[in-house]
């Protein structure tokens, strides 16, 4: 079985993150960069699957020079190869660009599954798994908390807010899986030095046979026009107790939504 | 947020901006590494310290290990993460690849392990132990000992230990009463007890390798007739499987100040507790030769000196990074030239006291850090550098700098982590803050690997004067290399004081060896080992202002800072006692204990 992970080097969401003010895009340069979270679990599901069905597991990434760390971090976890696609036209892509980008990847490569996070930590638009189903004309199972492959079928159990849903679609599909799915594995020592030798091969707009006009912030089907910082912390509600404490204190918690 | 276990930041200066290990990749034994290679290997660290130790640091601190039933009873995160460190390969990481490893450079093997010492140094205790075990093996042992026992302990199967120490014997180790008397097999039957034995028992491996001090009948007195043994818990059968339980049994755990997920233990040997082939007496294996025991044990104390330096700088680290975060986040008071008392407190960071404690212990335990990172280097070069010529300056440089490399960090760590308290004010004597865990923790580090008493006597009593002083003339020769490349910069004024102070440790040493009376040159050999320790980390400062060029981010700032503070505030302290040496001052020795 050949399975593709679909993979992004994000900033980093425990440290600060900024939009560049030059062009409103994610300023990559001063970020903490590392691979998205959600998609570790979606790696980690692919080496599951690969290790119960064999075949191999293929990381594809679309991103600037940088995001080899992130491809070398699922290398050594254990991923077969890479594929990254990096071109500096693709700066500023929207979703539905990045997706076409993606979608011309994969029509060069084999798959049979193709797996990635629920949702990016940067710009959690959640849509990428949608949009490249509809351009490869597959099935996509979205949100899966756990996943099987059996008899050319790929079966999900969708994580609802109240339980999940069994959801399954003939191969090839696009599955997304949240952070319910799994426990990644940690890189090994021997993983590490595994990734060195582990074939990546890059690619640009020209070798997928896109134009240059199709990707980018100008041609963006949407851009963000302005943005501001989160508000100073303003000052703290002191409430004072004349023996109606617990009801302002329920009163307060229902005005922010908590209770 | 960065973390507060360590600097992934100051490790990266220091590792590729000063000690270039990158270069280190050129040479044959390192070749599968790069730049990348390392890197990756510390973001696991990181990551593996900060999932799997850190978070049960407290806990482990709060339940100490119980003796239940002979058996010792402990929190299970200890063995989870112990399960995770050895699954990820970090075990056997420096060693060779023959043996499971990965031929990491011991430098960044020490900045690796530095993460796992900090996020929680009583867990961290049992592989930094069954690796120091798994090396004096490699180094002494057959190979068929090698096959035997090292294997398992790298695949982290089994865990080791070093049984030195006895109820009525520890620093002097001459006066060690355990005997080993040989059988017609070619094996021995060890007896006698052990004491202060860390991972002596435990349940958290199949079996635990021994490697035990004994004198065997009619050898020499004191250290020349003490001879290592492997006494392994379970005997071991010829297809590697475990065979019959050894005739060494736990006694019982000592309760201890810190460190207290580590089990601490009193092992008893050959009272016919167990019987293995039908009678008492525990058995053991020769490593090498008889009565060469001690010099044996000490080819791998000498690195365990430089990892007990590199855990006493980190848990002053870990206390530091917790300051720092607590002094920017904590408001209180206000500047002194506030005249409105309605205007808000300010970070407590603000105020300059507060500033001195947190700049006084940054430039300890960054100093340490460069201090043990540049040891550990020197142990690459002594084992890869591409000359003989290189290898023994290597081997000889860090010879003289072990003793200092074990007890600078270990005197001036503890200290950092007092200033971390004093940072945090009342709520750093609670046990709501980890501070106070990371002193207690941090107060062992004095104490065991040689306590700072025998590390004196051997800088003085030894390294000094070995091989006719060119121990002394080496480390004389690299500091003044560093300070000629500070001529012209704004280092000057810090090369020429460094240049006096040794000078100045030249001329001490000579009028203490010229006392002609041992005791009088000995007596006062801590204050020698302080004044050596401070000479040294203020040139390892002056090499890391250097390193910084002209780089001008806060982090470089923050060094450059710190080197002035060291050159300023402690460097200076090194002429009071040289003072005190030099007039060979006999108040100490003087005094009888009737006095006290």
């Amino acid at each position: 079985m050949n399975i593709v992970v679909l993979v992004k080097q994000v900033p980093d969401s425990g440290s600060e993150r900024k939009l560049d003010p030059a062009d409103n895009t994610v300023a990559r340069a001063s970020a903490d960069n590392v691979i998205n979270e959600m998609d570790e679990y979606a790696i980690e599901e692919a080496l599951l699957v690969r290790d119960r069905e064999g075949g191999e597991v293929t990381v594809l990434t679309v991103g600037p020079d940088s995001a080899t760390d992130a491809i070398r971090k699922a290398l050594s976890m254990g991923a077969d190869k890479a594929v990254h696609v990096v071109d500096d036209a693709i700066h500023g892509s929207c979703a539905v660009q990045t997706s076409g980008v993606i979608a011309a990847a994969l029509q060069q490569l084999e798959y049979d599954l193709v797996l990635c996070g629920a949702e990016a930590t940067d710009a959690q638009l959640s849509v990428m798994p949608a949009l490249v189903a509809e351009r490869l004309n597959i099935p996509q199972l979205s949100g899966a908390r756990k996943l099987t492959v059996e008899g050319g079928m790929a079966k999900i159990e969708r994580q609802t807010d109240g339980g999940y849903w069994a959801v399954e679609a003939p191969l090839p599909a696009i599955v997304s899986t949240w952070d319910t799915i799994n426990e990644p594995r940690y890189p090994s020592f021997k993983g590490i030095m595994a990734a060195k030798k582990k074939p990546v091969e890059t690619k640009t707009l020209a070798d997928l046979g896109l134009d240059a006009g199709s990707v980018g912030l100008a041609n963006a089907t949407s851009k963000v026009l302005d943005f501001a910082g989160r508000p100073p912390k303003g000052e703290g509600v002191k409430v004072v107790d004349e023996g109606d404490g617990a009801q302002k204190f329920v009163d307060f918690l229902a005005s922010q939504k908590i209770v | 947020m960065p973390s507060l276990i360590l600097s992934r930041r100051d490790l990266d200066f220091l590792l590729h901006e000063w000690l270039d290990v990158e270069s280190l990749t050129k040479r044959p034994r390192f070749t599968e590494h790069s730049r990348e290679t390392f890197d990756a290997v510390l973001d696991l660290a990181e990551q593996i310290a900060t999932d799997h130790f850190a978070p049960h640091n407290r806990t482990a601190d709060l339940n100490e290990p119980r003796m239940v039933d002979g058996k010792v009873e402990m929190i299970p995160e200890v063995k989870k993460a112990l399960t995770v460190f050895t699954d990820a390969g970090l075990m056997a990481g420096s060693f060779d690849e023959e043996y499971g490893g990965m031929q990491l450079p011991h430098t960044v093997g020490q900045a690796v392990f530095a993460w796992f010492k900090a996020a929680n140094v009583g867990t961290s205790a049992y592989p930094f132990l069954t690796m120091g075990n798994a090396r004096l093996l490699l180094a002494h042992g057959s190979q068929e000992q090698i096959d035997t026992y090292v294997r398992p302990e790298l695949e982290g199967r089994w865990f080791g230990t070093m049984a030195l120490s006895e109820p009525q014997a520890g620093s002097s180790l001459a006066d060690i009463t355990t005997r080993a008397v040989p059988q017609d097999d070619g094996t021995y039957r060890l007896t006698g007890n052990k004491m202060w034995i860390s991972g002596g028992d435990h349940e958290l491996t199949e079996n635990i390798v021994h490697l035990v001090l004994a004198k065997i009948p009619g050898g020499p007195p004191g250290v020349k007739g003490i001879s290592l043994f492997i006494v392994p818990k379970f005997l071991v059968n010829d297809d590697g499987s475990l065979g019959e339980r050894n005739d060494v049994v736990l006694a019982g755990l000592n309760h201890k100040m810190g460190y207290r997920g580590t089990t601490n233990t009193l092992l008893n040997f050959g009272e016919g507790v167990h019987t293995p082939g039908g009678q008492a007496g525990a058995v053991g294996y020769l490593v090498g030769e008889q009565h060469r025991g001690l010099t044996y044990m000490f080819h791998m104390m000498n690195e365990a000196r430089i990892g007990v330096g590199v855990g006493a700088t980190v848990l002053g680290y870990t206390g530091y990074l917790h300051a720092l975060e607590y002094a920017r986040t904590r408001t209180q008071g206000r500047p002194a030239a506030a005249k409105d008392p309605a205007s808000k407190p300010v970070p407590i960071v603000e105020h300059a006291d507060v500033r001195r404690m947190l700049l006084t212990a940054k430039s300890y335990v960054e100093g340490g850090m460069a201090l043990g990172l540049y040891c550990a280097r020197l142990v690459d070069e002594e084992q890869t550098a591409e000359n003989e010529a290189d290898r023994a300056r290597a081997h000889l440089l860090l010879d003289m700098l072990t003793p200092i490399a074990k007890a600078w960090p270990s005197q001036w760590g503890p200290v950092a982590d007092d200033l971390a308290i004093q940072v945090h004010g009342g709520y750093g004597y609670t046990r709501d803050y980890p501070v106070e865990q990371f002193y207690r923790d941090n107060r062992l580090n004095p104490i065991h690997e040689g306590t700072q008493g025998i590390q004196s006597l051997d800088l003085l009593g030894r390294k000094v004067v070995m091989q006719g002083g060119s121990g002394l003339a080496l480390l004389g020769e690299t500091i003044t290399a560093a300070t000629a490349r500070a001529a012209g910069t704004e280092w000057a004024g810090f090369a020429a004081d460094i240049d006096a102070a040794v000078a100045r440790m030249g001329a001490v040493t000579a009028t203490l060896w010229g006392a002609g009376d041992p005791a009088v040159t000995l007596a006062n050999s801590h204050v020698y080992l302080e004044a050596a320790g401070h000479l040294v980390v203020a040139w390892l400062w002056l090499e890391q202002a250097l390193a910084t060029g002209t780089a001008d981010s806060d982090f470089h700032q923050g060094k450059r800072q710190a080197a002035r503070f060291f050159w300023r505030w402690e460097l200076p302290r090194v002429h009071h006692r040289f003072d005190l040496l030099e007039s060979l001052d006999r108040t100490v020795l003087d005094t009888p204990d009737r006095w006290l």
